[in-house]
């Protein structure tokens, strides 16, 4: 079954608010008797039924390990496994489906490429670069990667705004300097940055530059290409996909130079005692069975974007975020952290001197999820001086009504806690 | 000062008390309450040698023991926690070691504050009632051994 047949009529010039949210069926559960306000979506987002779906109808009828079988269900996963990377190709632009890696997500991503890049390229006293604004995941795997080779991992500063430019990182960068690693949108600001100029800046010197794209591609069209970055790592599970698949496209020319990152079954070409020859790309990065199941669900998501269309959700949420801004700043007392644009669905605030904690709990019991605490993003909440924030994220089905009931409750809130 | 009544007592006491609040945003208004009348813990004990980890909301903990008995004195930066932590101490500061080491604490299922006790909670709450017990437990072990 192809899922897009399964769809219901969409008008794609606008979005269809309402029918989209008929798609995800735990929108319509309700939290300590209120109906649920799910704003937690930069932690993880909602599923929609097709995504449900595909996983169900590949272990019903397809279930088998892909890859050297010559059975015909075994040929059927195969199938329907490259048919997933294809999607994905598409879904970022890609040149070449060799060029899309699957993983478990945007840090075993990171990781992978951290774990074979800087022990090939780097040596003592050797940098690789990174932003005050990178969720940890882009920043420890590259520091456990360093002390291996005596590299230093070095930092990027952010003005207040939080946005990270090209000059900024042109300014940090030396000659030890041997890669460059970057947030597409900063997971605890929604600050969007322009990756193309970083690219550029970059590549002047010669030097490589991974992107983490993680809470980019639920918002936006993602042109990889267009970025001219090396790498790029995104999570299934933050794009309406299940849980445990990622992706990591990196550039056939990087991807050819790196090494095995773990060794095993379906990465070899031929193994005797004595040595191996390792497969080609992408499968000398894929060892071990794959996560089918996530694949299958994660194309089923990539479609499901595609239908809704990637830019009628990028013009719905600029409207949407522009209507939250407006919205926020109207409670007594409120501050929002970071730029106001360009930004991507992600709002960090505080309530008055009010601890994140409390407002969080308070929302909860109005049957609001927020996410509450540093967001992984330590060093960045370190640099704005604060121990964390309350942090609001949306997703292309969240509404105006969704707003507007977490400005009433935290002007509730407010009052109890001020 | 020494409690005129057991834990239990008090126990019950707090149950009736959130009984009176039909709406949970009363019950956490009540909280914040308890919260504020807590007394504030010295300021010289707001360092990381009295604090109790957890990853969003700190608690200090101060706690002594006297004649067979073991006070607490605590705070916290967030006020719904240092309403439950205000809640823990007078329940349990002042009583013999023996039974706040033993004491299960089921007003806290009763208010229906237990989720703000479980694992992935990480406002320091569960590892201060664990301390608060071992400080209970280790007293009441030197007082046997100086009998």
């Amino acid at each position: 079954m192809n899922p897009t047949e399964s769809y219901h009529s969409l008008a794609t010039t606008s979005l269809d608010i309402e029918a989209i949210r008929q798609d995800f069926p735990i929108l319509q559960r309700t939290i300590n008797g209120h109906p649920l306000v799910y704003l937690d979506n930069a932690a993880t987002s909602q599923k929609p039924q097709v995504v449900l779906d595909s996983i169900v109808g590949y272990y019903t009828s397809v279930n088998s390990n892909v890859h050297r079988g010559v059975h015909q269900l075994s040929q059927l996963s195969t199938d329907a496994f490259e048919a997933a990377r294809e999607a994905v190709r598409r879904f970022i632009r890609a040149a070449n489906d060799y060029e899309i890696v699957f993983t478990r997500g945007t840090t075993d991503s990171v990781n992978l490429v951290a774990g074979t890049f800087i022990p090939t390229f780097l040596g003592p006293g050797d940098e690789i670069l990174v932003t005050e604004v990178e969720h940890h995941s882009n920043i420890v795997p590259w520091q456990i990667a360093a002390k291996r080779v005596d590299a230093v991992v070095r930092t990027v500063h952010v003005g207040q705004d939080g946005i990270v430019r090209a000059e900024q990182v042109a300014a940090e960068l030396t000659d030890r300097t041997k890669f460059v690693a970057v947030t597409h949108v900063s997971n605890s600001l929604g600050t969007v940055n322009d990756v193309r100029s970083i690219a550029d800046t970059v590549h002047r010197a010669g030097i490589p530059l991974l992107v983490d794209g993680a809470q980019a591609v639920p918002h936006m069209a993602v042109d990889v290409v267009a970025l001219d970055c090396d790498f790029y790592c995104f999570s299934g599970h933050k794009m309406f996909g299940p849980t445990g698949i990622g992706v990591l496209y990196g550039k056939e020319d990087w991807l050819d130079r790196l090494p095995p990152y773990q060794g095993g079954g379906g990465m070899i070409d031929r193994v005797t005692i004595d040595g191996t020859t390792f497969g080609d790309l992408p499968h000398k990065f894929e060892a071990g069975t794959p996560d089918m199941s996530g694949a299958v669900g994660l194309q089923a998501a990539v479609e499901y974007m595609e239908f809704v269309g990637l830019d009628a959700i990028e013009a719905y949420e600029t409207e949407l975020v522009a209507y939250t801004s407006a919205s926020l700043k109207s409670v007594e007392g409120l501050r929002i952290l970071g730029a106001d644009a360009p930004k991507a669905g992600v709002f960090s605030f505080l309530v008055g001197n009010a601890h994140p904690f409390d407002t969080g709990s308070l929302l909860d019991q109005l049957g609001i999820a927020v996410r509450t605490g540093h967001h992984c993003n330590q060093p960045l909440m370190d640099r704005l001086e604060i121990p964390g924030t309350v942090r609001a994220s949306l997703a292309l089905y969240n509404t105006r009504e969704d707003v507007d009931r977490l400005v009433d409750a935290l002007n509730k809130v407010r009052v109890m806690l001020i | 000062m020494i409690p005129e009544q057991t834990i239990l007592e008090i126990e019950e006491e707090i149950v009736e008390e959130f009984s009176l609040f039909d709406d949970w945003m009363d019950k956490y208004a009540y909280l914040i309450d308890i919260g504020k009348d807590l007394s504030d813990l010295d300021e010289a004990y707001k360092v990381d040698a009295f604090r109790v980890k957890g990853c969003q909301s700190n608690v200090w903990l101060r706690s002594w023991t006297d004649a067979g008995r073991v006070y607490f004195a605590a705070d916290s930066d967030a006020m719904i926690t240092r309403g439950l932590v205000g809640l823990l101490v007078r329940v349990l500061s002042g009583q013999p070691s023996e039974d706040v080491a033993n004491a299960p604490l089921h007003f806290v299922d009763r208010i229906g504050l237990r989720r703000h006790l479980s694992a992935n909670r990480s406002n320091g709450l569960s590892a201060m009632i664990g301390r608060m017990k071992a400080t209970a437990a280790m007293a009441g072990e030197t007082a046997n051994e100086a009998l």
